[in-house]
């Protein structure tokens, strides 16, 4: 298994670089589709942003998914299997039109290759058997789709409302006050953010916990890098984030029923995640005010409603953050909150999902798909308790 | 009560105009393709809330004569009712075909093992009940019981409101409104209330 943040230089780093050229960057492709053929042993690489989790041939248990051991493995994403949108003006559209398509998709393939050889992840107990059957590719969800159809209880909880409610939302000037168990405590401007930290793109599945999901490609920092600067201190466990509430921009904070702000946390070593992102943008643009302008978390592990929006502060803190979910239903919404098709919400099936702009369900994933990159860190954790 | 010839009164074509309404919206949305991000929800919510609105007016009849002295309404309790099974019906038509697409394994654990499902499904059967019971020649058939059967519609609108507050999130306050409307209803229909309401009405 890997270290969070070993492969964040190697995999993710020039090729996820937005400052760079394309020129530069069809180069870089080239360059390390021929040292991947070549090693015929890597680590993974896009299989990382979008792993899957194929399981070995087991029978489905009748009441369901749970007691099963799975096997855990990722399988390389196909070239065809990444389609982005006309609207959306991509790398894989710009390797189409420089012709390079099959290189890519030797790169893809050579990546890949080795996770058949892989270990399978810990036996976990807690882990549920996965659909017999593969999942079914991963498209980037519509553009529009992604800014129309929104949970942001600060402004509704009608999700088709939040971006019209949003629209004017003041996300300029910000700031984000850094604090708590660290040796650096900082306040930064959101551009001090966008200019230190090396903007990279992730296209990350996203589940909701109400069993609808996305695939978004959003453009940010790892929370790690943040991390790093402001330096953490020995004491500090776990990771605090504060969403803004502002009345007069957010409507929805008049419904009493929740305990604003909205507060989310992660353990320090799911914060320090490789895939744990603050994210600014989506689709190549600033965060639109309704995805959680200007910064926001992005777990894409964990249900959705762990990706906090709007951030304001983030504190480091020894003790576990006491959540909005949790606080307000503590049997439904647990502070892990991962995505685990064998743990039922308790009011509803989380063994299947809507990927939006579909129409039959898919099988939800273990770990929304990131074991290989996440299971280790609930090791002899009970996940049916700990959920 | 024996069946007259064709003789509706504006009311009651108002009633069924109306209940019709809501299809017209939902099949146009279909025809110009229409619908929002999630449309299998969409359409499932729609169903479903109208479906509830009518059996909510369908339970209105009785109270809003009592309270008016408005006879004509107490015709429309049936139509309500039926167009309400009506809405259910393509609301689990939806559940079952397009979201679980058949899917009986995912019906299974969808259906039986979650309790706001179960209390959808229980509102469901006893809604199909008091349509196929719903006839004059069932009323004669059953006699005095059909009158205790057809009570159940009082239990059919407390389940179909329970069903949507255990579908939402905490906090989201939609079904309260479905609930604080039943409640009102509800109480009119409590014997000593209604007996003071005609009792007031008769000496103004």
């Amino acid at each position: 298994m890997e270290k969070p943040g070993e492969h964040t230089k190697t995999v993710f780093g020039p090729r996820f670089t937005s400052s760079i050229s394309k020129e530069e960057f069809v180069t870089l492709i080239l360059e390390k589709a021929h040292t991947q053929k070549q090693k015929s042993q890597s680590k993974a690489c896009w299989l990382k942003v979008i792993p899957k989790v194929r399981n070995t041939k087991s029978t489905q248990s009748k009441t369901g998914h749970k007691g099963k051991i799975m096997k855990i493995k990722s399988v390389p994403v196909k070239s065809s299997e990444i389609t982005p949108k006309e609207t959306y003006l991509s790398r894989r559209d710009f390797l189409k039109q420089m012709g390079i398509v099959t290189a890519g998709a030797a790169l893809l393939a050579a990546c890949g290759a080795p996770a058949d050889d892989m270990p399978a992840s810990p036996v976990d107990p807690n882990l549920p058997t996965a659909e017999a059957a593969p999942a079914p590719p991963d498209e980037l969800t519509d553009h529009e789709a992604v800014i129309n159809y929104n949970n942001y209880y600060e402004f509704t909880t009608d999700k088709e409302r939040v971006a019209t409610l949003a629209e004017d939302f003041i996300s300029s000037p910000w700031t984000v006050e850094v604090s708590g168990m660290v040796n650096n405590p900082k306040t930064y401007g959101v551009e001090d953010l966008l200019a230190n930290f090396t903007q990279e793109e992730r296209i990350y599945r996203m589940r909701c916990v109400e069993a609808w999901s996305m695939v978004i490609p959003w453009n940010g920092f790892t929370l790690a890098s943040l991390l790093k600067e402001v330096e953490p201190t020995s004491d500090a466990k776990y990771v605090r984030f504060e969403t803004l509430a502002d009345p007069d921009q957010m409507p929805g904070l008049k419904n009493g029923l929740y305990p604003w702000p909205y507060q989310e946390g992660l353990r320090l070593d799911e914060a320090y995640n490789d895939l744990t992102l603050l994210a600014t943008g989506l689709y190549g643009e600033a965060l639109p005010g309704q995805n959680g302008a200007p910064i926001r978390l992005v777990v894409p592990w964990k249900y959705g409603f762990k990706s906090i929006k709007s951030i304001v502060k983030i504190e480091l803190t020894d003790e576990q953050p006491a959540t909005m979910w949790e606080t307000i239903a503590p049997n439904e919404y647990g502070f892990y909150a991962n995505v685990n098709p064998g743990v039922d919400h308790p009011r509803w099936s989380q063994a299947s999902e809507r990927r939006i702009g579909e129409l039959k369900r898919r099988p939800t994933l273990m770990f929304n798909g990131y074991a290989e990159e996440v299971a280790h860190l609930y090791e002899g954790m009970d996940l049916t308790k700990s959920y | 009560m024996k069946r007259k010839k064709w003789n509706f009164t504006p009311l009651q074509i108002a009633a069924h105009l109306g209940s019709l309404i809501p299809l017209a919206f939902i099949l146009w949305d279909i025809a110009t393709g229409n619908f929002g991000v999630d449309p299998i929800r969409d359409f499932t919510l729609r169903t479903g809330k109208t479906a509830l609105v009518l059996l909510l007016l369908s339970l209105a009849c009785t109270p809003v004569n009592t309270l008016f002295k408005f006879k004509q309404v107490l015709k429309l309790r049936r139509p309500l009712g039926l167009y309400s099974f009506f809405y259910a019906s393509i609301h689990f038509a939806i559940f079952i075909g397009v979201d679980y697409y058949f899917d009986f394994t995912l019906i299974q654990s969808a259906l039986l093992e979650k309790r706001y499902a179960i209390v959808g499904l229980t509102t469901g059967l006893i809604l199909l009940a008091l349509a196929v019971t719903s006839t004059i020649g069932w009323q004669r058939r059953l006699k005095k019981n059909w009158k205790k059967l057809h009570k159940l519609t009082y239990l059919a609108g407390i389940l179909a409101v329970v069903h949507y507050i255990w579908l939402v999130k905490q906090g989201v306050l939609d079904p309260w409104y479905f609930a604080a409307i039943l409640l009102l209803l509800l109480t009119l229909r409590i014997p000593a209330i209604r007996k003071a309401i005609t009792t007031k009405r008769a000496r103004t």
